[in-house]
C-alpha cells in the first residue's frame, strides 16, 4: 500500500490534534514540527500504528538555530516505513536554557548512539537514556562543538578574514 | 585418532558459569591486527567466553559535519571520501546526487550509467577486501592476497578516471570531469574478461568449504528483528532475512533501468554475511556489464554551469566561463533554500545525507548517515556468549570501517 503524505499527515492530526505546529514537503518528504511534550507520543503511535508500519529509525541528530529565541535547539528523525516505502521526518525544537527531551531508546534500539551523538554534539539531553555520555568527542571536553557559537576556526585570525572576499 | 573425535564439530562450550569461574577483562583493541582498524572493546571473559563488551568509538574522529558547515559544497567531496575509504566513489556520488537533488538538476542518462559503472566497481572492491579480510582471519590468508590484486585493477580503473586510487573526489555536481578515456575503457574490458574467474576461484575455496562453513556458521548471529531496531541497512541486514536495497526500494541514478537481484540470508550470521556480499560482487558485476551495454549517448555533464566548472578555453576566451569559474571555485554560486534528504546504497548499507541549506554559501548542516556508527552498537549483543575468535570475526564481516564510524 502506498502512504501518501496527506494520509499521515492527516491521521497524526486526527491523533493528536494540536501536536503538529507545522506542516511541510521540502523535496517530497513530509516534514512535521511536533511539540515537545508529544513528540514521544508521537513516535509511539507511529511505531505502533497498524497501518502506517513506521518501524525503522534512518536517522536521528541535532539542530541549533541560535536566532530563533526560545526554540534555539532541535532533533530531527527520519523514520521509513519499510513495508509502506514511505519516509517521515520530525522535527521538535526547545529553548537552549532547558535542553530536554525523552529518549526513544525504549521504542528503537538504533536511537542509543545516535542519540548520545546528539548530546556529545548539542548538549541535548535525551531523558531516560541508559547510558547519557559523550561518544565521540573526549570525555572531559567541556562544550558541545557543533553548537553555531563554535567557530570552525579561530575567531582572532586576520589573514582569512571573510571581507577580503566579498562576503 | 579416536574414532569418535569429530574433527568437524565445534565441542560444546561448558555453560558461562563454569569455565574457571574467574572473569577477566580483555582489551581487545584499539590497535591490533585482527581489530583491521582501531575499535576499541573491553571484553569480559570467562575463559574463551565474552560475558560482556563495552566499546569506545571515536579515535579517529575529524569532526566532518562541523567541517561542512565552512566549506563550499565542491569542497565537501573530498571529505566524504575519507568516511568509507574503502568505497569512496560511492559516498563522493551520493554526495553529488544530494546537492543536484537540492538544486534539482536534469542529469543526463549517460552520467547516471557512468556513475553506476563507477559505484559498482566500489562496491565490488568494498565487499572483496570485506570477504576476503573474513578469510584472514578464519586463517586463509591466501584468498586476501589474490583479491587485492584484484581490488588493484579496480583501483586502476578508478585512476583512469580521476587520477587517485584510495581517496578519490571521483564525479563532480552535474556529472564527470571528462569522459571515460580509451585507457579506461582497455582496462574495463580486461577487467570484465579476469574478473569471473579470479573470483570464482575465490568463492570455490571459502564458500563451500568445510572448515570456513564451520568457523562461520553461527559466529556473530542477529535476528532480522533485532537487526532492524539496531537500524542495520545493506549487506547485514540483508543477510538477517530482510531485502532492503535502497537502489531497489528509492531508485536513484537510473537503477532501475538494471535487472539484478538482492541476495539475502537467513540466520545472520557470518557465513550468511558472507554469502550475501559474495552474490551481491555478482550481481554488480553484472550490472556494470548492462551499464556498458547501454551506455547511452550524450553528454558527460548536466547543463547546470553554475555548479559544474566550464572548460578552460572557455575560461581564458568567454566572460561567462570566466565568471562560473571564479565564483565556483571561491564557492560563491548561490544555492536554494531548503532541506533534502537523499541516501544511496553504500558498501555497508544505506548512506544518507541529510542537507540543510539557508542559501548561504556553504551548508547550514550537514549531516552523514554511516551505516558503520549505527549498526556497530550492536556488536556487544552480538558477541555476548561467544568465544574470542568469533568476536573477531563477527567485527570483519560486519565490515566496520573506522572512518566511516568515526567521522
Amino acid at each position: 500500500m502506498a502512504l501518501t503524505n496527506q494520509q499521515v499527515a492527516t491521521a497524526l492530526n486526527e491523533a493528536f490534534p494540536g501536536a503538529v505546529l507545522k506542516t511541510e514537503e521540502p523535496y517530497g518528504m513530509l516534514t512535521l514540527e511536533i511539540s515537545k511534550e508529544k513528540i514521544k507520543d508521537v513516535i509511539t503511535w507511529l511505531k505502533n500504528d497498524e497501518t502506517l508500519k513506521i518501524h525503522f529509525l534512518t536517522l536521528l541528530g541535532g539542530m541549533h538555530y541560535p536566532d530563533d529565541k526560545g526554540k534555539e535547539l532541535g532533533v530531527v528523525y527520519h523514520f521509513h516505513s519499510l513495508q509502506n516505502n514511505f519516509r517521515l521526518r520530525l522535527k521538535t525544537f526547545f529553548a537552549i536554557g532547558n535542553p530536554h527531551v525523552p529518549t526513544i531508546t525504549d521504542l528503537f534500539e538504533t536511537a542509543n548512539w545516535q542519540e548520545r551523538e546528539t548530546f556529545d554534539f548539542f548538549g541535548i539531553w535525551f531523558d531516560g537514556h541508559p547510558n547519557m555520555k559523550r561518544i565521540l568527542n573526549e570525555d572531559d571536553m567541556d562544550y558541545h562543538p557543533m553548537r553555531k557559537e563554535y567557530q570552525l576556526e579561530d575567531a582572532t585570525r586576520e589573514d582569512k578574514d571573510d571581507r577580503y572576499f566579498g562576503r | 585418532m579416536s574414532k569418535d573425535i569429530n574433527i568437524h564439530k565445534a565441542p560444546e562450550l561448558p555453560s558461562t558459569d563454569t569455565i574457571d569461574g574467574e572473569i577477566a577483562t580483555l582489551n581487545l583493541g584499539p590497535t591490533h591486527p585482527a581489530t583491521h582498524g582501531i575499535f576499541q572493546n573491553i571484553l569480559k571473559v570467562d575463559g574463551e567466553r565474552i560475558l560482556s563488551s563495552e566499546q569506545t568509538v571515536g579515535y579517529i574522529h575529524r569532526a566532518f559535519e562541523k567541517l561542512a558547515e565552512r566549506r563550499p559544497y565542491n569542497q565537501i567531496t573530498p571529505i566524504t571520501d575519507r568516511l568509507n575509504y574503502c568505497s569512496s566513489p560511492i559516498n563522493n556520488i551520493g554526495w553529488h546526487l544530494t546537492v543536484e537533488k537540492l538544486i534539482q538538476a536534469d542529469i543526463p542518462k549517460k552520467v547516471d550509467y557512468m556513475r553506476v559503472i563507477i559505484m559498482e566497481l566500489a562496491r565490488i572492491a568494498d565487499h572483496l577486501v570485506c570477504n576476503a579480510v573474513i578469510g584472514v582471519d578464519t586463517g586463509a590468508l591466501t584468498g586476501f592476497t589474490y583479491m587485492f590484486q584484484v581490488r588493484e585493477e579496480i583501483y586502476d580503473l578508478f585512476e583512469a578516471v580521476c587520477g587517485a586510487r584510495l581517496t578519490t573526489n571521483i564525479s563532480r555536481i552535474g556529472g564527470f570531469e571528462r569522459e571515460f578515456s580509451k585507457d579506461f575503457h582497455k582496462k574495463l574490458d580486461k577487467f570484465i574478461k579476469t574478473f569471473p574467474a579470479k573470483f570464482e576461484e575465490f568463492n570455490n575455496m571459502l564458500a563451500r568449504n568445510r572448515i570456513f562453513m564451520d568457523r562461520c556458521m553461527k559466529a556473530g548471529p542477529i535476528s532480522a528483528k533485532r537487526a532492524l531496531d539496531y537500524g542495520f541497512t545493506g549487506p547485514n541486514l540483508r543477510a538477517a532475512g530482510v531485502d532492503y536495497d535502497v537502489r531497489v526500494m528509492n531508485p536513484y541514478c537510473s537503477y532501475q533501468d538494471f535487472k539484478f537481484d538482492v541476495p539475502i540470508g537467513k540466520d545472520g550470521d557470518t557465513y550468511d554475511r558472507f554469502m550475501v556480499r559474495q552474490e551481491e560482487i555478482r550481481q554488480s558485476f553484472s550490472i556494470i556489464k548492462q551499464a556498458l551495454a547501454g551506455m547511452p549517448e550524450g553528454k558527460h555533464y548536466a547543463d547546470v554551469p553554475e555548479f559544474y566548472l566550464p572548460p578552460k578555453d572557455d575560461v581564458y576566451t568567454k566572460m561567462e566561463a570566466l565568471i562560473y569559474h571564479f565564483k565556483i571555485i571561491m564557492g560563491e554560486t548561490p544555492v536554494p533554500v531548503g532541506e533534502v534528504y537523499h541516501s544511496v546504497e553504500g558498501g555497508n548499507g544505506e548512506l544518507g545525507y541529510y542537507l540543510v541549506s539557508d542559501g548561504g554559501r556553504t551548508p547550514y548542516r550537514l549531516q552523514f548517515r554511516r551505516p558503520c556508527f549505527i549498526y556497530y552498537q550492536a556488536y556487544p549483543e552480538m558477541i555476548t556468549g561467544q568465544v574470542i575468535s568469533d568476536a573477531v570475526l563477527t567485527l570483519s564481516s560486519l565490515n566496520v570501517i573506522a572512518g566511516e564510524l568515526d567521522a
